[in-house]
């Protein structure tokens, strides 16, 4: 059982429209997985199939050894979504929301769960405001700490940085970097290169509903030829001419 | 897997509670029409059925029917939300009854509906409505009133699931609140235009207050309680059915 997803020809069309065109990839116990691509590439359709949200068209998918279709009562028991959207109660405070699924999970001590996750996710001083007064960063930071809930073994993180300012994507790394070692899987998709790079043990790149490339990121790397020395003439950029006109040389913030 | 049904309706309450407005103005828009209604065009109608009505019980039905035709556009704005913030998904994805989300929005809005319509029998009883009628009598007023309320809430669960926007959401209620102008509800139906008035006495509306009306001034009601009980149920039915479909598409 050393694999926590397992994906096998999977397919989905919608109407006319083939998203997924026969996609495989495996995640190991404990790995944090990137599914990169860009926008309309299937990766939230393929996220929704692995979450039992979406039934696939053909081919197969299961988490911790339960196939998705047939055992998703299973599956649900196994896994925690953090959607494109951070689906987070905006009228209840930090706390009610991880109450909340704590209750629905029917966890132990639910009091205790939620004091050290709001304590963990750095939301002790907001945990009585209502969520719908946190900040983006803060929003995502209470969504990933529901997701926690219960200690699930893979985790999907849709999208977990878009629409948020870099502060707010820098906070939501940390939290990412923090749950890596902690021995939960990760699967989390994204559109940015940068964040493949900064939080992934293995990235896949999903690109026209296939998986084109996969592998570390030293792989990755491989797959393309040497680094090469240019050669280029530096034009200053609108930034650097503003800032010298207005007087302010050097001392952009 | 177990259901979840009361706890996620206790989350949905937490939501009315800390924004009452949702059930003042549900009941707001009622009251004034019905001060309109009383001590606007009341007079009028009187003159013209006699003076020895009790005006204010007899649109009072209408009302409350008209109450809860808005009460119910807050469930579709209520369900549409948790659709759009991603909630939706995320208790789907859950190990918990799949039709507990929905069933706690059902709830929620029956709740809220008959909060509305208690306030607003409050008004009236300072306006001056009196009922000599028995417990029993009470009971099956009550009752068709649920039904209407729960009919109509499964009218709403279909735009609250495939809304694209919050007005998409909402905007099904319109014609529901206006029905009872449409009825017996406010002045017999027996000035109106032949094909106006063909409209009005066949209507579902137009059974639900006569029978409504006729329990609470303890007077016979006839045949028009099986009608409305008719009316409730079918709406109901293909409601039901047509919201389940959707669920289902929405929640694979």
């Amino acid at each position: 059982m050393e694999k926590a997803i397992e994906v096998k020809g999977l397919r989905k069309s919608f109407k006319d429209i083939e998203v997924l065109k026969g996609v495989d990839f495996e995640v190991k116990r404990g790995e944090i997985f990137a599914l990169l691509g860009s926008n309309g590439a299937g990766k939230t359709t393929a996220v929704n199939i692995l979450s039992t949200l979406l039934k696939s068209d053909g081919g197969t998918a299961s988490i911790c050894g339960f196939d998705v279709s047939r055992q998703s009562g299973k599956v649900r028991e196994n896994i925690s979504l953090t959607g494109q959207f951070a689906a987070v109660d905006e009228i209840l405070t930090g706390r009610e929301n991880i109450l909340l699924i704590a209750k629905l999970r029917s966890v132990p001590k639910p009091d205790q769960v939620a004091d050290d996750l709001l304590k963990r996710f750095g939301l002790t001083d907001a945990a009585n405001k209502r969520a719908g007064a946190y900040s983006g960063g803060m929003k995502r930071r209470l969504d990933i700490a529901m997701s926690l809930v219960g200690t699930p073994s893979v985790i999907f993180l849709d999208e977990p940085t878009t629409g948020l300012d870099p502060q707010g994507r820098l906070e939501v790394w940390k939290t990412v970097k923090e749950l890596a070692g902690s021995g939960v899987t990760i699967l989390l998709t994204t559109q940015y290169l940068d964040e493949a790079e900064q939080l992934a043990d293995k990235i896949a790149i999903l690109n026209e509903g296939k998986i084109i490339a996969n592998g570390t990121l030293e792989e990755l790397k491989k797959l393309f030829p040497p680094a090469k020395k240019e050669y280029i003439e530096k034009q200053p950029t609108l930034e650097e001419i503003f800032l010298a006109i207005i007087g302010k040389g050097g001392q952009s913030k | 897997m177990k259901n979840n049904t009361g706890v996620l309706t206790g989350r949905l309450m937490k939501h009315i509670l800390r924004s009452p407005d949702t059930i003042i103005t549900v009941a707001l828009t009622p009251i004034a029409m019905m001060l309109m209604f009383v001590y606007v065009f009341g007079g009028a109608v009187r003159m013209s059925m006699g003076t020895d009505v009790n005006y204010i019980n007899y649109q009072l039905p209408g009302i409350l029917l008209m109450a809860i035709a808005s009460g119910i556009a807050y469930t579709a704005y209520r369900l549409f939300l948790d659709m759009q913030k991603g909630l939706f998904s995320r208790f789907n994805s859950m190990p918990i009854g799949r039709s507990s989300v929905l069933w706690s929005h059902v709830l929620t809005s029956l709740v809220s509906n008959m909060l509305s319509v208690v306030i607003i029998f409050f008004v009236a009883l300072i306006m001056g409505f009196r009922s000599s009628a028995g417990i029993l009598n009470w009971l099956a007023a009550s009752g068709i009133l649920v039904l209407y309320t729960l009919a109509l809430t499964w009218i709403a669960v279909i735009p609250g699931l495939t809304a694209k926007s919050m007005e998409g959401a909402s905007a099904f209620s319109y014609p529901l609140i206006f029905l009872p102008f449409l009825s017996s509800a406010f002045v017999p139906t027996e000035t109106m235009p032949t094909v106006v008035r063909v409209f009005a006495e066949n209507q579902p509306v137009t059974s639900m207050v006569e029978s409504i009306r006729s329990l609470l001034n303890s007077e016979p009601v006839g045949n028009d309680i099986w009608v409305a009980l008719a009316w409730c149920i079918g709406i109901m039915a293909v409601a039901y059915i047509f919201a389940m479909r959707a669920y289902k598409r929405k929640a694979a």
